[in-house]
């Protein structure tokens, strides 16, 4: 029954149990003893340990959620890695821990291994957390942990620097960025040739999507447009919905060090909803259904949507023939894709005719572990070049390296077209503590104007609700 | 017995055949109520390709078969019924002999200890008590033990336990202990062939009751296990979703089904072999 | 059931004895005040702090003395909620199980053996499923597209979580636990004495009679029981949020308006706060079930 687990990590949760053992039963003071972090300024390759062992940790599982890289993580990573160190004459043991459950529970899980002072080696994390576990002692810059040979590591030149903020925060570097994505507007050839739409649309402004969706109206039973705009969407609604549409006003949420007040820019995008939901273009009831955005990828793939803002997600894992949620056989000739007009051209951020917004995940060292030098050994060999395109084993999908995308994408246009023309011009969330609490004021804004208030009513909520989180001195007027 | 009665009532009396029209109508419209949700388990599993559609519109046992491939899916089921066994085990075990010697043994305020206990047990079954739970079990060493779900979960459920089974021993009668101290056996023969024989029924009860609370619940084991060779089945059904969160319906509803299969069994013996019932009341 | 005839002088009738009851309760006690009481106070600190998950208050927590509970009670949004598990628990629960547990107990004394164990099968099994495979069957049954009951009801289009949500989450509660509230009466009514039944109906006692005066005055100590324990389960029930999704203020209730706080948001401070003044409520409802119980003994001297 109780049953202790038999790897070596144990021997580090002993110590690190002995460490704070006499600390008094609080988590205050659990996190207190995490001053005595192994010095990471005398880490070099010389006085490295010939026997280290790791455990890896992503939220990926075997036969689950994300199943082919827990796959290539046993079956290929680990196995390479082992023999590559074989080679320096280091026997490296190494194990991955799958978890392949909801990101919120897995971030717990990852946050309570933190803060008790163990937790993997190494681990997988969302971008946007890197700046909440930063805050929290979670997460030290890679270079205090493993030595400034991180800087050194070769593959940074392959990372662009917009795609390197992913695992950045506040200037330094905390994680190496595993992959990113973009957010298009894919559309229903079928549903536009029935409309009287061009096969090959490209909208120029806000005003050619109503235009479209006008046209999309005279079908029976489709609904014209996707745009998520509900609080059960949760950050879909945030990156997918509401961001790309600021961008398009040249507005965000957090800029020159403070949050934006809700100003002209946010009005307009909330105005966009008004124009879809307030007209009947969109599905408004679908927004607040606990399932909707299951239920409009399985719309859309029936043929029932003809517009959707979304990732590249939507293309690779959900109406993708081989192994989507809501596969859709002719995905390749009936799915078109554009670029997410500014309101109008020109007025994006940057003076952008076409906007987007970027997520993507980083990898990064527990600032804890026994192993600095083989753990970031570990991070550089996965990402090296030849290990990113094993790890795509024929699929394609966007990485953070260049190098790799340029060899791998040429088989997907989809995927290419999001690498070619849309990371250029993609935006990044803030890496911030308070984001996750903004975006829900931002979902709830967007879900007030779908439910038929005015966005000025909606803008002067999220004001009030912005004040309350980061208080008068954190917002600055304009916006 | 009563049926005859109620026969020669509705012979001589309209109003009764009223009554008994309208009582088998609202059976039926009851039986049609808890029946309904439960048709989606008898169909989707079978489905190629399940939506929360009730239909099969192409049998199939292929999202079985898949199960069958995957690496935690049915050992899953196999570690569920270890902690909802040890959980089970050790919630009856303790709650009966503790239930008993607060039912037999004055102690000043039990029933006032017990309440505090009742409510405090709701703290700790919900969200909040995460971090504190989490870090007892890590100073206690039992972080990726079974051993240290089972107890997380036993002190969980063991007021409620405690105070059904009180319930239980408080209404049996003590002629039958004091009879047998009589004839000279002694407390512990007393309690294991008097007393245990007759809260049997609870004793079923409160297992069925406890196995439930751990075979459904996701956030305490996830937490608390390292290892996932030991996931239980709960925390397995939340792995068949995409990175996007979307779910893998062709998979969940298979996996929903053997997931179900064991409580249902268990109810059955149980309900065969025990019966399935409660005495309750506070009686003092 | 049969009940002791010398209630004062049985007590500890297997002569037990204080030490050895004592030692048989010890495990009992041990895990409870190691697994409950200390986590549960350990909580309550928490509550005092503005501690979260993640963070900067993460590392630094301080203690907040009781900001967070003044800015909780403060807050209508909490007692929005609050109000919202009032409906929830006197609708499903107190209502709604009670009621019909009692109804198809009393309605199947009368009833063939297998439509009994039929229907006591499926009322039981609504109860032993998990939650989360419960979850997606309700939303199969209440899809507004694809749904079962639309289908059935000819009410094609409604979107039942969306639009009523708290009837939804009330019905929902009631569908999955009225087994205890029926297993519990169909125990009690065994007690009910058949003569006392027969006599009533003798002198021309209808149904409702019968019911009023001669079966509740027996199952009252378990009517108690039975709502002390429902109320404080359903009370405490987050299970809702799998049918809702959670971020639905009008349907949510204050367990998963705690999930929301504390797992979702990370605000473990805040959380822990609500989750004392969920447990002062719950005090309350006991007191008052309580009241009544020792009214029922006045009753009984009397």
């Amino acid at each position: 029954m109780g049953a202790r687990s038999r790897q070596p990590s144990r021997i580090r949760n002993l110590t690190a149990v002995l460490a704070i053992s006499a600390a008094v039963a609080t988590p205050a003071a659990a996190c207190s003893s995490s001053a005595s972090s192994p010095g990471a300024a005398n880490v070099n390759s010389a006085n490295q340990p010939k026997n280290p062992t790791l455990v890896i940790t992503a939220n990926d599982i075997s036969g689950g959620k994300n199943a082919a890289e827990a796959d290539w993580i046993t079956k290929t990573l680990i196995p390479d890695f082992v023999k590559a160190e074989a080679a320096k004459g280091i026997t490296a043991t190494v194990t991955f821990r799958p978890n392949g459950v909801d990101d919120t529970a897995y971030k717990s899980k990852l946050a309570l291994d933190l803060q008790s002072g163990t937790g993997d080696d190494v681990f997988a994390l969302d971008g946007i957390w890197v700046g909440e576990f930063a805050d929290a002692g979670y997460l030290k810059p890679l270079a205090d942990v493993a030595g400034s040979q991180v800087h050194d590591w070769d593959g940074w030149k392959q990372i662009t620097d917009a795609v390197q903020a992913l695992g950045e925060y506040q200037g330094k570097r905390y994680g190496v960025p595993n992959g990113t994505d973009g957010r298009v507007i894919y559309y229903n050839k079928k549903l536009f040739a029935q409309a009287g739409l061009p096969a090959d649309w490209q909208p120029k402004s806000w005003q050619d999507i109503y235009d479209a969706a006008a046209k999309l109206k005279t079908l029976s039973g489709v609904t014209p447009v996707q745009w998520d705009g509900g609080v059960p969407m949760g950050e879909a609604t945030t990156i997918q919905g509401f961001l790309p549409l600021l961008a398009g006003n040249g507005g965000s949420l957090y800029a020159g060090g403070k949050w934006q007040q809700p100003g002209k820019a946010f009005k307009a995008a909330l105005g966009f909803y008004q124009q879809i939901y307030g007209n009947g273009f969109g599905d408004a009831v679908l927004q607040q259904d606990a399932k909707g955005r299951d239920k409009s990828f399985a719309e859309f793939a029936a043929g029932k949507i003809g517009i959707y803002a979304e990732s590249d997600y939507m293309w690779r894992s959900v109406v993708n023939p081989k192994n989507g949620t809501a596969p859709m056989p002719d995905r390749d000739t009936d799915v078109g894709y554009a670029l997410i007009p500014a309101q109008t051209p020109g007025a994006g951020v940057n003076s952008q005719d076409f906007v987007s917004y970027s997520g993507g995940s980083d990898w990064s060292i527990n600032p804890k572990t026994k192993y600095p030098q083989a753990a970031w050994d570990f991070l550089a060999f996965m990402n090296s070049n030849a290990e990113t395109v094993s790890r795509l084993g024929g699929a394609a999908k966007i990485t953070a390296r260049s190098d790799v995308n340029s060899q791998v994408l040429a088989g997907d246009p989809m995927l290419k077209f999001v690498n070619d023309k849309v990371l250029p011009i993609t935006s990044f969330r803030p890496s911030l503590a308070a984001y996750n609490d903004v975006s829900t004021l931002v979902q709830k804004a967007v879900a007030d104007v779908v439910g038929g208030k005015s966005p000025d009513e909606a803008a002067a909520t999220y004001e009030k609700g912005l004040e309350a989180l980061v208080g008068k001195d954190g917002i600055a007027s304009g916006g | 017995m009563r049926d005859t009665s109620a026969a020669a009532a509705a012979a001589s009396d309209p109003g009764a055949v009223v009554r008994k029209i309208g009582r088998y109508t609202f059976l039926s419209v009851l039986l049609g109520f808890f029946a309904l949700p439960m048709l989606w388990l008898a169909s989707a599993p079978f489905n190629a390709h399940p939506t929360l559609n009730v239909s099969i519109s192409s049998f199939t046992l292929h999202n079985f078969s898949v199960l069958l491939k995957d690496p935690y899916a049915l050992p899953s089921l196999w570690n569920s019924l270890l902690l909802a066994g040890g959980t089970a085990l050790l919630t009856v075990g303790f709650a009966a002999a503790a239930a008993y010697a607060l039912s037999r043994v004055r102690v000043p305020g039990r029933n006032g200890i017990l309440y505090a206990l009742l409510l405090l047990s709701s703290i700790v079954t919900g969200t909040a008590a995460m971090v504190p739970l989490f870090q007892l079990a890590f100073k206690l060493h039992l972080i990726d033990s079974r051993l240290g779900v089972i107890l997380v979960f036993t002190g969980g459920l063991l007021p409620a336990a405690i105070f059904i089974l009180k319930d239980f021993t408080d209404n049996t009668p003590k002629s039958y202990e004091e009879s047998a101290r009589v004839f000279g056996a002694s407390p512990f023969q007393i309690i294991r062939h008097i007393v245990l024989p007759m809260i049997r029924p609870g004793l079923a009860t409160v297992t069925v009751w406890a196995v439930v609370n751990v075979w459904g619940n996701f956030l305490i084991p996830y937490i608390l296990v390292r290892n996932p060779d030991k996931y239980p089945a709960s925390v397995v059904l939340y792995t068949f979703y995409t990175e996007g969160g979307q779910p893998n319906l062709d998979l969940i509803s298979a996996f929903s089904l053997l997931y179900s299969i064991p409580v249902i069994v268990l109810y059955l013996f149980v309900s065969h072999r025990y019966g399935f019932r409660f005495h309750g009341g506070i009686k003092r | 059931m049969a009940r002791t005839a010398s209630p004062r002088a049985a007590e500890d009738p297997a002569g037990l004895g204080r030490a050895r009851a004592a030692g048989i309760a010890a495990p009992a006690l041990l895990v409870v005040l190691a697994f409950l009481v200390f986590p549960a106070l350990w909580t309550l600190y928490l509550g005092t702090t503005n501690y979260r998950l993640t963070g900067f208050a993460a590392r630094h927590p301080h203690s907040v003395g009781l900001d967070n509970y003044t800015n909780v009670v403060k807050d209508p949004a909490f007692h929005h909620s609050l109000w919202l598990t009032f409906e929830y628990v006197v609708g499903s629960a107190v209502l709604g199980q009670a009621l019909l547990g009692f109804a198809i107990a009393w309605l199947l004394r009368e009833a063939a053996g297998w439509l009994k164990r039929l229907i006591e099968a499926l009322v039981l099994l609504a109860w032993i499923l998990p939650s989360s495979v419960v979850a997606f069957l309700w939303s199969a049954l209440l899809d507004r597209d694809q749904g079962t009951f639309n289908a059935l009801a000819h009410t094609q289009g409604t979107a039942w979580v969306v639009e009523h949500p708290m009837a939804v989450i009330i019905v929902f509660n009631i569908w999955r636990g009225t087994a205890f509230s029926m297993l519990l009466y169909s125990a009690a009514l065994t007690g009910v004495p058949p003569t006392q039944l027969a006599t009533a109906r003798m002198f021309g006692a209808n149904q409702w009679q019968q019911l009023r005066d001669v079966v509740f005055p027996h199952i009252r100590g378990h009517i108690l029981t039975n709502l002390l324990l429902i109320s404080l389960w359903t009370f405490n029930d987050f299970t809702p949020y799998q049918l809702t999704g959670g971020a639905d203020t009008r349907s949510q209730i204050l367990p998963v308006y705690i999930y929301q706080t504390a797992l979702f948001d990370g605000q473990m401070g805040l959380g822990a706060a609500i989750a004392l003044l969920m447990l002062v409520i719950n005090l309350v409802v006991a007191l008052v079930y309580l009241r009544l119980l020792r009214e029922r003994r006045g009753e009984r001297t009397a």
